[in-house]
């Protein structure tokens, strides 16, 4: 424990269990102890600071939750935090490099695809695994692909358009 | 001269957003990511009947979670005197019941507590008896005679009547029918929609005892009407009282009115002292939050045979739910519903209508809508058609003749409103030539024969924007103008605050662009802030598309303002005298020789460093705008569907937007509003509305059961512009943002009724489900009223 201060509770719930951890997120191992209940979102927003990840329907729907788990788009609203032990995780946060954005961020800014920027961490990340299976995609196909991510404002063309206009950019970057 | 506007990011740039650098790092910061030290959380405990008396409320093992810091129920509250307050409509609405629950999801009881986990079980701990009463789900049984009354908590109510309204010329009207040649008659419903934002609701309360402020962060999409309504309902002094809209996750309608959550937050964090977050979850939202449409309109239009609208009369049931506390202009109780048919020349026209209480949410709200012109424009559209199939007139041809012409403005509405420019005939042409007309009547004859249904639907309108002038809106008394203050620092940087608050539209982008336009500053050196009462200037908000009508118009008239002191100042600096001076994009020069001239910047350091005598040293000022009429935006929206016989599943074919909204500040921002309100037009036409049982049980109170599109429902749409600028407005803008959503819907309606023509059926009431239009194909009848729920069923 290398805290210089822990606040414990005077009367501490003693019968609620609790687990220790370990996630790696966005590439730094990360510790925590966590009742077996605590939804990886939870964990993620509260736990560790990652506000990018955001919740919204709590029934799996909406994907403004969605986070990359070992590579793969899943929902972490509907994940418990002690499923993810030993686990690797990407947040929005761990998008960008040290110094530039990653060409889906640029694409989503160029095309004008965000506005209240709500579900806009979910559909990148879900767009990041889409890409990395498929560099060339059809319209239809990237539509098929964010079906599980929910925008209220941009009615989607832009978005298809920034996830089409960032797997150029990606080829591009991979013929150098 | 001057500056290359489009280069410093002026009117007209396409300006990519100055918001998304931090949302797309993930770095916005919503209701929800707001950690404020010593936060406790609450939780909405909220009633699972839709009427019933409330016996009694047990929290005894509530209070007994270790982590519980306190239940609020709606006795604690009446000892407060908090258990009701005023809605923004001159009603009142329970903030937690004390007699009974007027519909399923109403506050009944809060619990805080230290993590939000523990606050949700012990909402679960909480026992409470009901005496379940008989429930009214829709005006027609709220009518009735005998009907029990909701509201028996109003002294003066005897009945399920919120108001009776009429409005128009009825002898006229009457005069005009009785010499028509046809008339034409419909009826239809505009089922409940949820404007559901992808961020709940939410609030944050910290009261600070030490200095008696009170902070709330709140999901509010207009902060300074919260801090009237607070000071007033909460009786603290107004100057102690700060409200923060952080960044919304969309909003659309559903974060303008109070709700008892955030009153419960703040009387929590006043007993607790310490700051309490309530984040809703999205069945809270969905079941208990600001609900849209849900209206029955019926209508008449009287018509001569080749073709002239003589006159139009309409009646309205609209059901309000429990409480009515959407906000609408003071004036006018059915909203804006009477701008119906302002873009036909129409002699005269009759409007009653009536708003009921029954037990369900308050409903009512302005979803993405300048207070209920959707169901007006959506009427107005299919009755037009309705009339254009009457008359055997083709439905493009049956709106040219009865458009207002380009040379009648200003003109006066059938229902009274002043139109002031607009070129109906242009914007129809570009659409139909955008989506080939003629090309596709003869496709569809030829489907025809091949048993295949195709249609195209047509909807034009003009609709009133940028409420409002002084002399006619208001919101419980204060007048809808708005405003903007701008303050130029030392180097010609600048900050600027308005009354207006984002939620997507991108203000910090556009309103810096504007600034740009009026002063040569560049938009990347002007920061925008909004949504904090003590810093931004009183405004009324964000909703009904009056931004950029009403704020904007305040941004571009502050920098007017700025511009004058820079004359001043670059008179001194030049050492001329100010009639001596011209001004071009950012700079002033001599106008004798236009080679001597000073920049704004060069102005600004000025203001702070060498200012002439008599003059007022700084370079800052505020403006208030109150626009003298409202805008009007003209839309034609055209949608081509084939509809499969077999099933009842439509396609939309194509999709052609034509949208005049005036002079566009930013065009990409423009096209994203228009391309966002047309798949809320879609949805509405397609798949989604919220319903409920006989009991009053909410149907819709997810995303498994309320359908929202996504990308891969969603059509694509072709967008076309056609600019008429606002002739009253500063830069010319007329606001965009809910166009597609009031006008769209009947474009795709009128489609899939085309495409049925013939079949005998007159009218399926949306949302189009396949079921629904199969029912009509295969049994050759309408289809009307709220599904599952008909109207026969009362
Ligand atoms: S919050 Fe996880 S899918 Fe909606
Ligand atoms: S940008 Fe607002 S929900 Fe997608």
């Amino acid at each position: 424990m290398s805290s210089l201060y822990v606040e414990v509770s005077p009367e501490p719930a003693s019968d609620v269990p609790v687990r220790r951890v370990t996630i790696t997120v966005n590439g730094e191992p990360r510790t925590a102890d966590v009742e077996p209940r605590l939804l990886l979102a939870h964990l993620l927003r509260s736990g560790f600071g990652l506000t990018g990840t955001h919740t919204g329907c709590d029934t799996t729907n909406c994907g403004v939750c969605t986070v990359l788990f070992d590579g793969t788009p899943i929902k972490s609203c509907t994940m418990l935090a002690v499923q993810a032990d030993g686990h690797e995780v990407l947040t929005v946060e761990g998008l960008a490099g040290a110094s530039e954005l990653h060409p889906i961020q640029e694409a989503f800014k160029d095309e004008h695809g965000l506005q209240c920027g709500f579900c806009t961490p979910g559909m990148m990340l879900t767009a990041k695994a889409f890409l990395e299976d498929n560099p060339d995609p059809t319209e239809d196909e990237v539509r098929w692909a964010l079906s599980g991510n929910m925008c209220r404002c941009t009615g989607y063309q832009n978005i298809v358009k920034s996830v089409l206009a960032a797997a150029e950019m990606l080829r591009a970057k991979a013929g150098n | 001269m001057g500056l290359d506007e489009i280069k410093i990011g002026g009117l007209g740039a396409s300006r990519r957003r100055v918001e998304d650098n931090r949302f797309i790092r993930g770095k916005g910061n919503y209701i929800d990511d707001i950690v404020l030290p010593g936060m406790l959380h609450m939780e909405i405990l909220r009633s699972p009947l839709a009427h019933a008396r409330i016996k009694s409320i047990d929290a005894t093992k509530a209070w007994a979670i270790p982590g519980v810091r306190l239940v609020l129920t709606g006795e604690t509250m009446a000892s407060r005197n908090l258990a009701w307050m005023p809605t923004l409509s001159y009603d009142t609405q329970a903030v937690l019941a004390t007699d009974k629950v007027r519909f399923q999801g109403q506050e009944v009881a809060c619990v805080v507590a230290d993590d939000p986990y523990i606050a949700k079980d012990a909402c679960e701990a909480i026992v409470v008896d009901y005496e379940p009463l008989p429930v009214i789900i829709n005006p027609q049984q709220a009518l009735a005679p005998n009907a029990p009354l909701i509201r028996d908590d109003k002294e003066n109510q005897r009945d399920n009547v919120v108001f009776d309204w009429v409005v128009g010329d009825k002898d006229g009207t009457d005069k005009a029918f009785a010499k028509a040649d046809v008339v034409s008659k419909l009826e239809l419903h505009y089922p409940r929609s949820h404007p559901s934002p992808m961020e709940t609701c939410g609030s944050i309360a910290d009261f600070d005892r030490s200095t008696s402020k009170l902070t709330v962060y709140m999901t509010t999409q207009a902060p300074h009407i919260i801090r009237a309504a607070v000071a007033l309902v909460a009786e603290l002094p107004e100057h102690m009282i700060r409200i923060v809209s952080p960044d919304l996750g969309g909003g659309f309608g559903n974060k303008v009115p109070v709700y008892p959550g955030y009153v419960a937050s703040i009387l929590a964090s006043i007993l607790l002292e310490r700051p309490v977050k309530w984040i809703e979850d999205k069945t809270g939202n969905l079941i208990s939050t600001g609900f849209a449409r849900d209206i029955y309109l019926r209508g008449e239009m009287a018509l001569r045979k080749d073709g002239k609208i003589l006159g139009v009369r309409m009646h309205t049931d609209s059901d309000h739910g429990a409480f009515f506390s959407d906000a609408q202009p003071s004036k006018f109780k059915i909203g804006l519903m009477h701008s119906a048919f302002a873009c036909y020349d129409i002699p005269a026209a009759h409007l009653t209508a009536r708003g009921v209480y029954t037990n369900k949410a308050p409903g009512g709200v302005a979803y993405r809508c300048s207070f209920r012109v959707t169901e007006a424009m959506f009427f107005q559209e299919r009755m037009v058609q309705a009339a254009a199939d009457d008359l055997g007139m083709d439905q493009a041809e049956f709106r040219r003749i009865n458009f207002v012409r380009d040379d009648d403005f200003p003109h006066r509405t059938p229902f009274g409103f002043l139109t002031d420019s607009g070129q109906y005939g242009k914007c129809l042409d570009v659409g139909l030539e955008a989506i080939g007309y003629q090309d596709f009547l003869r496709q569809k004859a030829d489907a025809a024969k091949k048993g295949r249904l195709l249609g195209i639907g047509i909807s034009t309108m003009t609709e009133p924007l940028g409420a409002g002038n002084s002399r006619e809106y208001d919101i419980l008394g204060i007048k809808m103008f708005d405003s903007a203050e701008l303050r130029v620092h030392l180097t010609g940087k600048a900050i600027l605050r308005t009354g207006a608050k984002t939620q997507g539209q991108g203000h910090e982008t556009t309103w810096a662009q504007i600034v740009a336009h009026e002063l040569g500053i560049p938009a990347d050196d002007v920061t925008v802030e909004e949504g904090d009462t003590d810093t931004a200037p009183f405004g009324m908000g964000t909703y009904a598309s009056r931004s950029t009508p009403v704020a904007g118009a305040a941004v571009a008239m502050v920098s007017r303002k700025i511009r004058a002191k820079a004359r001043k100042l670059a008179a001194h600096l030049l050492e001329v005298s100010e009639e001596d001076i011209e001004w071009e994009l950012g700079r002033f020069y001599v106008r004798s020789s236009p080679d001597r001239g000073v920049t704004i910047q060069d102005c600004a350091m000025a203001a702070y460093t060498n200012v002439p005598d008599g003059l007022e040293p700084g370079l800052e000022n505020n403006a208030y705008y109150d626009p003298p009429n409202l805008t009007w935006p003209f839309a034609c929206y055209i949608a081509t569907v084939e509809v499969d016989p077999e099933t009842g599943v439509w396609d939309v074919l194509n999709m052609v937007a034509v949208d005049d909204c005036g002079v566009r500040i930013n065009p990409m921002i423009v096209e994203g509003q228009i391309m966002g309100g047309l798949t809320e037009a879609y949805a509405m036409a397609s798949m989604q509305f919220i319903t409920f049982d006989s009991e009053g049980n909410c149907v819709g109170s997810n995303y498994m059961d309320y359908l929202l599109p996504t990308a891969w429902e969603t059509p694509g749409f072709e967008l076309h512009e056609v600019v008429t600028p606002c002739p009253h407005h500063p830069i010319g803008a007329k606001g965009v943002g809910e166009c597609a959503t009031v006008g769209g819907p009947a474009a795709f309606v009128n489609a899939v009724m085309d495409a049925l023509k013939g079949t005998g059926v007159r009218n399926i009431d949306m949302p189009l489900l396949p079921d629904r239009v199969y029912e009509a194909i295969t049994q050759r009848h309408d289809v009307s009223g709220a599904p599952p729920v008909k109207m026969d069923d009362t």
